[in-house]
């Protein structure tokens, strides 16, 4: 049987791991190399770098550190943050990327998911998707896709972008919760179960882990089929490896 | 000094493939590359792959590499992964159907569609992720690998061999599927060992060290 999978996320900014609430205040968080080696050590099933940059000019850094760490570890490694083109999906997986994210590009041109997907497998195209709720409380749930680092509205509804975006040749969705991007408040799971359970594909919950219980509980009540947190794994709160036994405990099929 | 030569024809990650093999088998030389002459100086050929089974055969043919793997897998040990595990059947479903190299009796097929378990919960198609590979046979791939090991799998296709002498291994997703494949001096993974952390490395160390017989 298929194992749900833990999964670290590292923002990577100018070559060096970054802490930081909602991309303001940025923190060193260490050494990308050394780090991913650490969570590979601790039994994390992939890694997922978000390159967060502002500036395009620190591209060839973004390969450097990919290619170290490509080297260093045998657990699959996406990597995301300014794709914009066919030529940057090559580049990254020529610089040792399993997988590519691509997110505000999807937005802009939604056929460059096909164009990549056709090219390079769809199985290592991956499209993030950052989605906010806009209903009132009284309202039923709806959610519209942001880019930007959330601080771009795009009118798009969460759940009919997300299957668009599988349509389009997404091989996995990555769903991030902006509103609780941060706040270790937990997953988004009414977000997460409404994207699981409408697309084919495995989808990754993001945003807002605080603890092991929301870890779980992005499996059990957000359907996800793996689960991302960086903050809990980077303060060293928990390693990779008590948060999976901790979701085997509660019946959750993690690889151990 | 001995070669493992790694066939490059555009597609695949060749990278991690390259730097697992020279971390297990620091006694040869790993050579990535698509051209007919090096290769067949090789003591042992990897076919990595990702992507669409028609690009890569297309590029395969294009480079007139396809014969090359057919003239290589009658004496040298030779590996396909993931893609490249699975063009050594003889016909994939993908792309609306694509011949291939047909080194190994049988088809690929797509998970049927969809896909559910037995408690009703909806299984995703790629098949993503890290699941257990049950060894159906003994072969020297398998040294110090125990049974029913984590490997890493993407992929949405599956090998179908027909004769079940040719499954080395099986794992269960939505069916019981062949994840490894093996006849004579060819064997096939259709995980990625290079993503498996050690009993991946295992499993390319025992390939680096096999002479290509089967017991």
């Amino acid at each position: 049987m298929l194992a749900k999978r833990v999964i670290p996320c590292l923002d990577i900014n100018a070559g060096r791991v970054v802490k930081g609430v909602k991309f303001e205040d940025l923190r060193d968080a260490g050494d990308p190399v050394e780090v991913a080696r650490r969570y590979d050590l601790q039994g994390a099933d992939e890694l997922v770098f978000l390159d967060i940059t502002a500036s395009s000019d620190d591209r060839p850094t973004l390969f450097k550190t990919v290619e170290a760490v490509a080297e260093a570890i045998y657990i699959p490694l996406t990597v995301g943050g300014g794709v914009r083109s066919c030529a940057d999906v090559r580049a990254l997986l020529s610089a040792g990327a399993d997988k590519v994210s691509i997110n505000t590009a999807a937005v802009l041109r939604p056929d460059l998911v096909t164009e990549a997907g056709d090219r390079y497998g769809v199985q290592c195209i991956v499209v993030a998707i950052d989605a906010k709720r806009v209903s009132k409380k009284s309202q039923p749930p709806r959610w519209e896709i942001f880019t930007h680092g959330g601080r771009k509205p795009t009118g798009l509804d969460a759940i009919e972008w997300a299957a668009l975006m599988v349509q389009k040749g997404a091989g996995e969705l990555l769903v991030t919760s902006m509103d609780r991007d941060g706040t270790k408040a937990g997953y988004d799971v009414e977000l997460l179960h409404a994207i699981s359970r409408s697309v084919p594909v495995p989808v990754i919950a993001s945003g807002g882990v605080g603890t092991l219980e929301h870890l779980a509980q992005g499996f059990s009540q957000g359907g996800a089929d793996a689960v991302l947190a960086a903050s809990i794994f980077h303060g060293g709160t928990y390693t990779v490896g008590e948060a999976k036994q901790y979701l085997s405990s509660q019946g959750v099929h993690v690889r151990l | 000094m001995e070669k493992i030569g790694i066939i490059d024809y555009g597609m695949g990650n060749l990278h991690s493939l390259g730097k697992s093999l020279e971390r297990v088998a620091a006694d040869q030389r790993v050579i990535i590359s698509y051209d007919p002459e090096t290769l067949l100086d090789c003591d042992r050929l990897v076919l990595p792959g990702v992507g669409g089974v028609r690009a890569c055969m297309d590029e395969l043919r294009r480079l007139e590499l396809n014969d090359l793997v057919i003239e290589a897998a009658r004496k040298r040990p030779l590996l396909g992964v993931c893609l490249g595990m699975q063009v050594l059947l003889e016909r994939s479903e993908e792309n609306g159907g694509v011949p291939a190299l047909g080194l190994i009796q049988g088809d690929v097929l797509r998970f049927p569609d969809p896909p559910a378990d037995t408690e009703g919960e909806r299984l995703k198609v790629p098949h993503m992720g890290w699941n257990r590979v049950h060894q159906t046979q003994a072969h020297p791939v398998w040294n110090g690998v125990p049974d029913d090991s984590w490997f890493y799998f993407v992929h949405s296709y599956y090998a179908s061999p027909q004769n079940p002498a040719h499954v080395l291994g099986s794992t269960e997703y939505v069916t019981t599927f062949a994840a490894a494949v093996a006849r004579d001096n060819v064997v096939g993974f259709q995980f990625h060992p290079e993503k498996s952390q050690a009993v991946g490395l295992q499993l390319l160390a025992n390939f680096a060290a096999w002479d290509g017989e089967t017991p």
